[in-house]
């Protein structure tokens, strides 16, 4: 009978986990039907029910880190990523380890002869011009340099030493003499550099669909032959294996013939190739990561000196960043200026006038971004209806009109305009939600209008400004048509550079870099709004 | 009936060939343009009269060639390309040859010769810019002026040099948000004659000289990005001149009947054409080859003339070129190569730009931020 008078919010029986404790205390672990303890057992059914919601959720997990979390990582991969100049020139990159770009003085022949075969694939490849461009972003010319050189290379006068070996011994213009010799093993001791050029020629053999037994060995195999021979005569000397008396043949030979200095054949294309500045610039380059791109968006660049500023009339992304970050909270201070009265309106009126209202502000939302941006430059242009008016009224005189448009004033104007509603609807919602009796309580206690509004309504809006705020600011901050319309030269936002990197000039690992300090700065501004309002503060209603 | 059943055989092998050669090809096509009167253009000499004669063919047009470069880009980063042809400008083309994400091409063997048998590598002639770009068409970056703006008592601007002059001309212009071609005419109209305007903007010294040219100007400027922001700005006469291409003020003058002229003087010719993306597979690559040799004939090329004011990249199109489709006036005068337009042109010099681009453009931008 006592039971039934406690009531339904008295805990009369043992709770689960009471019960356990209880019982363990008394006797030992407690038993489940199956004979395991309760409490592992307790565990296991827990465990499956989180499995069970992580199976549930997992459809948009996987959506998440594939469409959103991957490309993004990516993205932001890329603005450190460099792997395009040693991937292309693995042999150059390891010779210039020992140049000194102090010395002030081009390399010397072995960093050429590494360059040459390095070239000559990268020019089967196509990917010399690929790296041209990537270099060219840190060195003008390098572009044309590259292309250029792809064009001449495989025209060299290093066929004097195919026509001198093969007038040696006709055997060496036969491709299987050379396999041959390539399969012995250890040849890349005795021959390093014709076996790593080997390796090589037989990507490109294998490039072109051909098998190695047949096609004719090209000049530069000869070039790196000749060049082993001069340099590893005693190993060649000791050498055993097949070919090994055609090879000490040749090596008896070489020393007699006129050699071809390579470095010349480059310089003969293009006198750049004995500017250091240029080898710096491929130096400086090589490692498979770089702080460049990240220098490059705070207007410093990486040479072969070590990093330095950039030139004075080439400075612009910290402007940028300063005036993206400026911008953008002149529209959210402007977007709350004009939201808060308008939300107070709409949360204040009867339901059928307030309704109009909202479709009012609702209205311009749903209208095309691109549209909404043109009227604004038919408004505000020296030729618009707002000038027009002002002529007219003789405000302004006709013969100067006011410049409202093509700079910051415009896009501020039309920015605040399209991101209105993501101020008006948070504020609305929060204040829909504050009860009209308090400040009618206020008021009965004494407090004028402006204390009951400043010191009881306000402070419970505060939330809806807060959420309006970071939606207007972080939306601003990555704005990108509006500007670009109607920013002219000086309402231009970072978001814009960004752009233009990606889709002309394609420099995406800039971009990347840019993009990456951007989402820094706005999580920093986040974590310092946090501190100061507190996100707990902010609400959608 | 042996005779009977040898000829079925045979007149079944005599179908079958065609069949099997057009199995070879895809049916569908994916061309990528521009959009606008310029899409249009190539839709009616081109593809229209290139599906009335393969009528299982469908062409498939996406309007992406300003962001064709960074889209073939991720294309061929993701492995997957959805593009058969694709429209550029030669510059773009250049670079997406160095990309290695354009196909190269024998001119003797992809394109038609002209009717007269001259090859199409003669035909075509300096216009071949790069290994793998297909021209189509010249056109020209130029200046419009308002006829109703020129200042009482002065004659119409008909130089170049005109739009540096505010004294003579004020008022507002159009010049395009990128240093190409504005640095050429800063220093053409600096006094650096012409031959020698890219060996002078190599050096630092000539870029500060001619964007100090252009700072002259530099308050009076709207600085424009897209085609059609000139002849809007000259339209609503928000500007007194404008740079734009030659096709976009050829409509505000003849098909919306605006105050406006051409001036012609020192404009900047400018090749667009096709590149076909490295990597199709054979069906889809024959497909492509086909539709290629049949567009970019003498013929196709002349015909693209009548719906859109650029100059056919062909020289055997040129005598073709005939009346405008709906508005019946001789498309001729109209053209940036006819002989009295082109009295003083300028050519864009695709390899100093493949180089300088980048760092006389940050340099420009830092310029016009200040």
């Amino acid at each position: 009978m006592t039971d039934a008078t406690a009531g339904p919010d008295v805990k009369t029986g043992p709770t689960p986990d009471n019960a356990i404790r209880e019982a363990e205390a008394a006797s030992g672990p407690v038993l489940a039907a199956d004979g395991t303890p309760l409490k592992r057992s307790l565990q296991r059914a827990l465990r499956r029910e989180k499995m069970r919601a992580l199976m549930l959720i997992s459809p948009l997990l996987i959506f998440i880190l594939v469409t959103f979390i991957a490309p993004i990582a990516d993205m932001l991969f890329r603005s450190v990523e460099n792997q395009s100049v040693s991937e292309t020139l693995p042999r150059t990159v390891v010779a210039l380890k020992d140049w000194d770009y102090n010395s002030g003085e081009a390399p010397d022949e072995d960093v050429f002869a590494a360059f040459y075969v390095d070239m000559i694939e990268a020019e089967e490849f196509k990917i010399h011009t690929r790296l041209g461009t990537r270099l060219n972003y840190e060195h003008t010319g390098i572009s044309s340099l590259f292309r250029q050189t792809g064009r001449a290379v495989g025209r060299f006068d290093t066929d004097e030493y195919t026509d001198a070996f093969v007038d040696l011994n006709e055997a060496w213009e036969d491709p299987v003499t050379w396999l041959n010799l390539m399969q012995v093993s250890g040849i890349e001791d005795v021959l390093p550099e014709t076996a790593s050029a080997w390796q090589s020629w037989s990507r490109i053999v294998e490039e072109n669909n051909d098998v190695l037994a047949e096609e004719e060995p090209e000049d530069f195999l000869y070039t790196t032959l000749y060049r082993d021979l001069m340099a590893n005569g005693d190993a060649v000397a000791s050498f055993e294996g097949d070919e090994a008396a055609l090879l000490q043949e040749a090596a008896a030979a070489v020393g007699e013939w006129e050699p071809v200095s390579l470095k010349e054949q480059f310089l003969d294309i293009d006198e750049d190739w004995a500017d250091p500045e240029i080898w710096g610039t491929i130096q400086a380059f090589s490692p498979n990561y770089t702080p460049g791109y990240f220098l490059n968006s705070v207007d410093l660049q990486m040479t072969a000196d070590g990093i330095s500023a950039q030139p004075e009339n080439q400075r612009i992304y910290l402007l940028l960043f300063k005036r993206t970050l400026f911008m953008s909270l002149m529209i959210m201070g402007s977007c709350i200026l004009l939201g808060y009265p308008v939300a107070y309106l709409l949360s204040n009126l009867p339901m059928r006038v307030s309704n109009v209202l909202m479709i009012l502000v609702l209205l311009p939302f749903w209208t095309s971004l691109l549209v909404r941006t043109s009227a604004w430059k038919v408004l505000l242009q020296q030729q618009g209806v707002i000038n027009d008016i002002l002529v007219w009224l003789g405000i302004v005189a006709d013969s100067n009109r006011l410049v409202m448009i093509n700079n910051q004033f415009g896009t501020i104007v039309a920015m605040t305009h399209i991101l209105l509603p993501f101020m008006i609807l948070p504020l609305y919602s929060v204040m829909k939600t504050i009860p009209p009796s308090y400040v009618r309580a206020a008021k009965s206690l004494g407090a004028t209008n402006w204390t009951a509004f400043w010191r009881v309504y306000f402070p419970q809006s505060v939330p809806g400004i807060g959420a309006g705020s970071i939606l207007v600011f972080i939306l601003a901050i990555g704005y990108y048509i509006t500007p670009e319309l109607v920013g002219g030269t000086t309402g231009t936002f970072i978001s814009n550079r960004i752009a233009y990197h990606i889709s002309s000039s394609l420099n995406w690992g800039l971009a990347a870099a840019l993009g990456t300090i951007l989402l820094a700065v706005v999580l920093v501004l986040y974590w310092v709004y946090d501190k100061i309002v507190g996100i707990d503060n902010v609400s959608l209603g | 009936m042996k005779l009977k059943s040898l000829m079925l055989t045979t007149s079944a092998a005599l179908v079958a060939a065609p069949v099997a050669f057009a199995q070879d090809m895809a049916d569908s096509m994916t061309l990528v343009s521009w959009g606008g009167a310029y899409q249009n253009s190539q839709v009616k000499a081109y593809a229209e009269p290139y599906q009335a004669e393969h009528s299982e063919v469908e062409i498939v047009w996406d309007e992406s060639s300003a962001e064709a470069v960074a889209k073939l880009r991720a294309m061929n980063e993701a492995g997957n390309i959805t593009w058969d042809l694709v429209d550029v400008v030669a510059a773009d083309a250049i670079r997406l040859c160095d990309e290695g994400l354009a196909m190269e091409y024998d001119p003797e063997e992809l394109l038609a010769p002209a009717p007269d048998g001259t090859s199409a590598e003669d035909d075509f002639g300096d216009l071949l810019v790069s290994d793998c770009f297909i021209p189509q068409i010249v056109y020209s970056t130029t200046f419009g002026y308002r006829t109703d703006m020129v200042p009482e008592g002065a004659e119409p601007p008909s130089e170049i040099c005109d739009v540096f002059d505010l004294e003579t001309y004020p008022g507002k212009r159009a010049l395009e948000k990128r240093p190409i071609n504005n640095m050429e005419w800063a220093l053409l109209c600096d006094g650096v004659a012409k031959e020698e305007v890219y060996d002078v903007l190599e050096t630092p010294e000539g870029q500060d000289q001619a964007l100090a040219k252009l700072d002259e100007i530099k308050d009076e400027v709207i600085w424009w990005s897209a085609g059609a922001d000139t002849p809007q700005l000259l339209a609503d006469g928000e500007v007194f001149m404008g740079s734009t291409y030659n096709g976009r003020l050829f409509s505000v003058i003849e098909e919306q009947d605006q105050p406006v002229a051409m001036m012609w003087d020192a404009q900047v010719f400018d090749l667009d054409g096709w590149i076909i993306p490295e990597g199709l597979p054979e069906d889809r690559l024959a497909r492509v080859k086909d539709f290629v040799y049949f567009a970019t004939d003498t013929q196709r090329l002349a015909d693209q003339a009548a719906y859109i004011s650029y100059g056919p990249a062909r020289e055997s199109s040129a005598p073709l070129v005939g009346e405008h489709a709906e508005l019946g006036i001789d498309m001729g005068p109209h053209m940036p190569t006819d002989p009295d337009n082109a009295e003083n042109t300028f050519v864009y010099n695709y390899e100093f730009w493949a180089d300088y681009r980048d760092d006389i453009d940050a340099k420009f931008q830092a310029w016009l931020a200040q």
